[in-house]
């Protein structure tokens, strides 16, 4: 068998002089081209970060076209001081009481005091002995046991029975800084071109005035159908209980799983299948669990979480615990995971070095294995409740009320979240329910910038100490 | 000495630590059992829920998995035009993030400076860690005017399934890339090397060598987005709407069945609409939407184990 020389190119294959010079120049330029190209794919990514902050920050500032029926500062002036200097927002609790008395018919007085009372040890507007007796019927009203309103609370109130501010439009962030005459015009515009469509103002009465949708009142405020005096401290206090319900299931048996998986299960089938199972969670849609919430904590235990085997009277098991306990479930691989993670890092020495004293698996686990990864575990879970804060779909699936306006009191009321009053107020038509929404997603982005930002510094304190 | 002697006998002591070890390690071991509890729960409540569905006298499992009309009030119980809101969002989403995803992948595993990384990477993961319902928003206020300003208003309906296709790729881009770029990293420098030495360019080793070698990682990746997407639920309820597109095959255009421009109710949309309302227990519509929850569940399920055996069974081993 003779071996065949290969085949040698002739001349004319190789290009040389300037052809050569041109193929290697469209080479390079095809290079260059096409990099331009993947680097525009990640700028495209990120400008769509940037449009989505800037869409929801344009729309949480901005001015507004309001017609107030009483003016605040005639309010402010009515109880002697300088308009100039006081705020409505700096009175005080009693002559915030006080303007309401005056205000408003003691009719309506009797039924926010009998809601909500105003002072724990006096009544308003209500009589002592007609109080008695109401609270003392078969029916007693909402405020014989609630606590008293808060300072935010009666403020709101202030607004709503008062003031009654009517927000007629708003205007865009960007707009409002560059051209705030345009706006003007805009409504000044529609007063004489279609006058019906504010049938009750005249455009003389409207006021434009910045409007900041995210600001302390805001977020102290309660919920509330207007959307001019609406909050989201309910919706921020449910949030806040979920996430304590979630963390107290999640943490403890995630840990406990990972603890298992990592120090103890033997490499047999059935753990193995354990561990398969748990990749496997982590990859089912946040819907489904909504649906195993509210077919098993939501019906099957309902008087668990109804609350009614502790005496608790409730419609049904729609509270904050079993949406808790919803959501535990669904951040559950995600904390086996991360804490997995966390306890892999730890170096075997020293374990051995534990084993080596005499110390019992758990001993060493428990006093050598796991502090050492504590940081690593702490850092998932707080991305795990990250997470969590920000679903939306199990927690209507469980049934978060999405009009709600009283604060939830324990683990076993009805509740809503920062989400459901994302979603109610963008699904609902009005301009001023938009902006709304866009400053609660603000509020809850900061929450969650917060929250990782805290991860962030954890996991760069302790991740020099292994 | 002779004090040692009379301490507690060590056998006891010993024994003691046993029963409290053994409990320990029970309880950690029921902790890691929640888990498959938590799995035959969702299989068994989405079975039984979907087996009184398919009982009741209204529904025929053959039209369930045929029909093109979903019409709970007419007694219509067709999945297919709830399957294809989803699939048009899904298909729509992949061709905003596939492209947009890889690229970048390439980009930060192969071009990027350490300076570029880290600006880019961490931006990324902001992306990741923004609640859908503010995708939700997005989509609502700004990407649904945009492009009825682009194609115009008669055109694109108010609620359109192309404004959240197009959100929902955006949400599924760090997946993407992430995903990618770990498998694009994976690949072992000598290939590059080697490819260098032959006169390759760094487009032509990116191109040709890096992305080839690690194929099956970036597949396995777009099948998890894909899972992602299709599991997708808040974009969706508030962009595209809150009815589903029935059509009939041959009497319907496919531009009317398949237009990216018209409403379109998904699976996990028509699960929260239906789910927000007062829904009373063991109703058709409580039942249904167990049923419409177990379909989701069996594809993102097949979704999820295709792309573990993309992985397995096409991973290249490098040394």
């Amino acid at each position: 068998m003779s071996i065949e020389a290969p085949l040698r190119p002739t001349e004319e294959f190789y290009p040389s002089g300037d052809e050569y010079d041109k193929f290697l120049s469209r080479r390079k330029r095809r290079g260059r081209i096409v990099q331009m190209i993947f680097l525009l794919a990640l700028a495209t990514a990120v400008l769509a970060l940037i449009t989505l902050l800037y869409t929801i920050i344009n729309d949480s500032f901005g001015l507004t076209a309001v017609v107030n029926e009483t003016e605040p500062e005639e309010v402010v002036a009515s109880l002697g001081y300088d308009p100039a200097e006081v705020a409505i927002e700096d009175l005080s609790f009693d002559e915030l009481v006080g303007v309401l008395q005056g205000a408003i018919s003691n009719n309506v007085g009797r039924r926010l005091e009998r809601e909500q009372r105003f002072y724990e040890d006096r009544l308003v507007f209500e009589t002592e002995s007609v109080w008695a007796e109401i609270c003392s019927s078969g029916e007693p009203p909402a405020g014989c046991d609630a606590a008293p309103r808060s300072q935010a609370s009666v403020l709101q109130l202030v607004y709503e029975r008062v003031v009654v501010p009517d927000v007629i439009a708003s205007y865009e962030l960007v707009p409002s800084l560059f051209a705030p005459e345009a706006f003007e015009e805009e409504i000044e515009e529609i007063f004489i071109t279609s006058p019906d469509r504010f049938p009750d103002y005249t455009f003389d009465q409207v006021q434009f005035e910045w409007r900041a949708w995210l600001s302390w009142t805001f977020v102290t405020a309660p919920a509330n159908s207007k959307p001019e005096i609406a909050g989201i401290r309910t919706a921020i206090l449910g949030s806040m209980w979920l996430v304590a319900i979630t963390i107290s299931f999640a943490v403890p048996v995630g840990v406990g799983a990972a603890v298992y998986l990592e120090e103890f299960a033997r490499p047999n089938r059935f753990n193995s299948f354990i561990q398969t199972n748990i990749n496997n969670l982590a990859g089912v849609p946040s819907i489904i669990y909504g649906m195993l919430g509210l077919a098993v904590f939501v019906r099957i235990f309902e008087p668990f979480t109804s609350g009614a085997i502790f005496g608790i009277e409730n419609d049904n098991g729609r509270t904050v615990v079993a949406a808790g306990l919803t959501l535990g479930l669904l951040t559950l691989p995600v904390v086996i995971i991360s804490s997995q993670e966390a306890l892999k890092a730890v170096p075997n020495s020293l374990r051995q070095a534990g084993m080596g004293l005499g110390a019992t698996r758990w001993q060493t686990v428990r006093s050598q294995v796991l502090p050492v990864a504590l940081p690593g575990i702490l850092t998932g879970t707080i991305l795990a409740v990250a997470r969590a804060i920000g679903e939306t779909a199990p927690l209507i699936l469980v049934g978060a009320a999405s009009f709600i306006t009283s604060d939830p009191t324990g683990p076993f009321s009805k509740f809503t979240a920062l989400p459901i009053q994302i979603f109610q107020w963008t699904s609902l038509p009005q301009e001023e329910f938009r902006n709304l929404a866009a400053a609660a997603s603000l509020a809850l982005l900061i929450l969650l910038l917060v929250l990782n930002a805290g991860a962030v510094i954890l996991r760069n304190k302790y991740s020099r100490r292994i | 000495m002779t004090e040692t002697s009379t301490r507690t006998p060590r056998r006891s002591l010993g024994g003691q630590r046993r029963v409290s070890e053994k409990l320990i390690l029970v309880s950690l071991f029921v902790c890691g059992a929640i888990s498959i509890a938590t799995t035959i729960g969702i299989i068994y409540e989405l079975g039984k829920e979907s087996l009184l569905f398919f009982q009741d006298p209204q529904v025929s499992f053959w039209e369930y998995i045929t029909g093109t009309i979903w019409q709970p009030q007419a007694g219509s119980f067709g999945i297919w035009p709830l399957i294809l809101g989803t699939m048009l969002i899904t298909v729509i989403a992949l061709t905003v993030a596939i492209p947009i995803g890889l690229a970048s992948a390439i980009y930060l595993s192969e071009y990027a400076s350490p300076r570029v990384r880290g600006f880019f990477k961490p931006a990324l993961e902001v992306l990741v860690g923004i609640p859908t319902v503010v995708f939700g928003f997005f989509a609502v206020t700004f990407m649904t005017p945009i492009l009825r300003d682009i194609f115009g208003a008669d055109v694109v309906g108010f609620f359109n399934v192309l404004s959240a296709g197009i959100v929902v790729g955006i949400l599924i881009i760090p997946l993407v890339s992430s995903l990618s770029e770990d498998a694009l990293s994976a690949v072992p420098d000598s290939l590059r090397q080697a490819a260098y030495g032959l006169g390759a360019s760094k487009l032509e080793v990116s191109l040709r060598v890096v992305v080839p070698a690690a194929l099956s990682g970036i597949a396995a990746g777009i099948v998890i987005a894909m899972s992602r997407a299709v599991g997708e639920t808040m974009v969706v309820t508030l962009a595209s709407g809150a009815a589903p597109r029935n059509f009939v095959l041959g009497q319907d255009p496919w531009s009317y069945i398949l237009s990216p421009f018209e409403f379109g109710q998904a699976m996990t949309g028509y699960i929260v609409i239906t789910a927000s309302g007062d829904l009373s227990y063991n109703t058709i519509d409580y039942n249904s939407i167990f049923a419409i929850g177990l379909t989701l569940f069996l594809m993102t399920l097949g979704l999820n184990s295709l792309s573990r055996r993309i992985v397995d069974r096409y991973r290249q081993e490098y040394e």
